[in-house]
């Protein structure tokens, strides 16, 4: 299958979750296309990965091309695992506060 | 290497002091050793003595210039740390958590300064992020403080998401994620692979310009600023904003000349804006702090000017751009932390009962506005030196000079204030020893106003 669909596939992801982010008002579901985001950017990445090794194999150079990018995805697994953990202390910290965790409220700094 | 290990080990020992060490002084005086041993790891990586000597497959590369920057912004929160401390102190009553946090905060500072792999970068970014999302909701009880926090975090998050698609995109286009070495070109077979690599590269671009508050990004900046607690506004303005601008140079002056013609009219477009954004709103502004934060918005403007080509003035410049404002900022910070409230009235008359600290005051808002005789004149004649040396037209010198002309407006209100107004000022007992703390920052900018070399001659040797 032509590597186009695997763009065309993980932009659509990519754009879910970016609409997401700016239309969600909840924190939870803003953070969940957060994860949706990257989540799509792995799918590429694995895409790409598999390209370039299927490019390398029938180009007859070193068969490890394209293993780099696999690394990162696992790199940006544990990263965002890292965010999670951040993020829901953050978020379970300002529910002790507000006792809401509608981003509509985030607007005491404005004025 | 030996600063990225070094830091992580005494982030951990300070994690380990929180509960180990109970004295608010002893936890300090520790980080302050640690940063002096941090410190001393880095020279002696720069003067060839590596302690841990790993082979990292090219994906960090220390040069003098990497490691010289490290050793700088090491400097900075040293300084940093040895004045805010008892703020710090204030905020909890488990400092060492902080410092800790300040710890691996200068672990990723040592990554961004020394990556020569995207993948480096985006850890490096993180390991940078991640502590600042906790250190901007230090304040757990404080509403403002839990929100910046939150938005910092979405925000943040969401512009790490950028940065890794743009990531993709270059690593789809190119087939490696390394900057500096070539790797063996194999036709990829998507159509357009040229655009692939340019809407990498520029969403790349937005990422980083998010990451140092540059003007079409630049919205999260003054609400998080303003929000988090001041001790730590002055830690994330000055030296975290420091590191992204080396890995925004790193980026995009060693590699990726594609973007060439395009490059400089869409970078041209972001400095202007920056320029505009900062010091127009700035001068709205009737909370100091916030002022503060558009103010730098717009020293990141003139940050950004390096970025047009790597000459050696524009290397020098950025170091001691990013060296004296951030001095003068976290002068400027030390000082609002006393202040009882944040408005321009809090500063008051000033002069006639702090003498001291009024002059203090006095030189970093000189040096911030570019002064002569302070360092941020020289900090802000290399950048536009670089500008020409670059090849810029003589008309964005023009209209970066008129810019730093309007800033001189936002920054002298708080000498008006201070000299020329009679009133009480609204501020809390500052101790003698606090205010020659900031009195010996004074001198030291003074000093790099008039001898800049200081500064500049370790570059080289």
């Amino acid at each position: 299958m032509s590597i186009q669909y695997y763009i065309y596939f993980c932009l659509a992801l990519f754009s879910i979750g970016v609409v997401g982010v700016l239309t969600r008002r909840n924190a939870i579901i803003v953070f969940m296309c957060i994860e949706l985001m990257l989540n799509a950017v792995n799918l590429l990445l694995v895409a790409f990965s598999k390209m370039y090794y299927a490019m390398g194999i029938k180009g007859g150079v070193v068969s490890n091309a394209g293993i780099d990018a696999q690394i990162f995805v696992f790199f940006i697994m544990v990263v965002a695992a890292a965010e999670v953990s951040i993020g829901l202390a953050i978020i379970v910290m300002m529910y002790r506060n507000t006792h809401s965790i509608d981003i509509n409220f985030l607007n005491r700094l404005k004025n | 290497m030996n600063a990225i290990i070094v830091s992580t080990l005494l982030g951990v020992i300070m994690m380990f002091c929180s509960w180990g060490v109970k004295s608010q002084n002893a936890q300090k005086n520790i980080a302050l050793i640690g940063l002096l041993c941090l410190i001393i790891a880095n020279l002696a990586q720069s003067n060839g003595w590596y302690e841990f000597n790993y082979d990292t497959k090219g994906m960090l590369l220390f040069s003098h210039f990497g490691l010289y920057s490290n050793t700088l912004l090491f400097a900075l929160t040293f300084i940093y740390v040895w004045i805010n401390g008892e703020e710090i102190s204030k905020l909890s009553n488990a400092a060492a958590d902080f410092y800790s946090l300040i710890f691996f905060i200068l672990c990723g500072v040592s990554v961004l300064t020394s990556f020569d792999n995207l993948l480096m970068l985006f850890i490096g970014i993180e390991i940078l992020s991640i502590p600042l999302y906790i250190l901007t909701g230090a304040d757990k009880k404080s509403m403002i403080s839990n929100e910046a926090a939150l938005k910092y975090f979405l925000m943040g998050s969401f512009s790490t998401g950028i940065l890794l698609l743009g990531i993709t995109f270059i690593y789809g286009a190119n087939g490696t994620f390394h900057m500096t070495s070539t790797v063996i070109k194999l036709s990829t077979g998507i159509a357009h692979e040229q655009y692939l690599l340019s809407a990498g590269l520029i969403l790349l671009f937005a990422a980083m310009n998010f990451k140092v508050s540059a003007a079409p990004f630049h919205f999260w900046t003054p609400d998080v600023y303003d929000g988090a607690p001041t001790v730590f506004t002055s830690f994330m303005a000055t030296i975290a904003k420091a590191a992204g601008f080396l890995a925004f140079i790193n980026v995009f002056s060693t590699q990726y000349k594609s973007l060439t013609t395009s490059w400089t009219l869409l970078l041209t477009f972001v400095i202007l804006s920056t320029l505009l954004v900062g010091n127009i709103i700035a001068v709205f502004q009737r909370s100091v702090k916030r002022m503060l934060s558009y103010s730098s918005i717009a020293q990141a403007g003139f940050m950004l000017f390096a970025l047009y080509g790597k000459s050696d003035i524009a290397i020098e410049g950025i170091l001691i751009f990013a060296v004296v404002y951030s001095i003068a900022t976290m002068g400027i910070f030390a000082v609002l932390v006393k202040m009882k409230e944040n408005s321009f009235e809090a500063f008051n008359g000033l002069a006639k009962t702090e003498p001291l600290l009024a002059f203090a005051t006095t030189v970093f808002l000189f040096s911030l506005a570019g002064i002569p005789l302070t360092g941020g004149f020289f900090a802000k004649y290399y950048m536009l030196a670089a500008l020409l040396k670059a090849g810029a037209g003589l008309w964005l010198v023009i209209v970066a000079v008129v810019f730093a002309a309007i800033s001189i407006y936002y920054y002298f209100k708080i000498i008006q204030a201070m000299y020329f107004t009679a009133g009480e000022p609204a501020i809390h007992l500052v101790s003698k020893n606090y205010q020659y703390q900031l009195l010996a920052l004074a001198i030291l900018l003074l000093v790099l106003g008039i001898f800049p070399n200081l500064l500049l001659n370790y570059l080289y040797f």
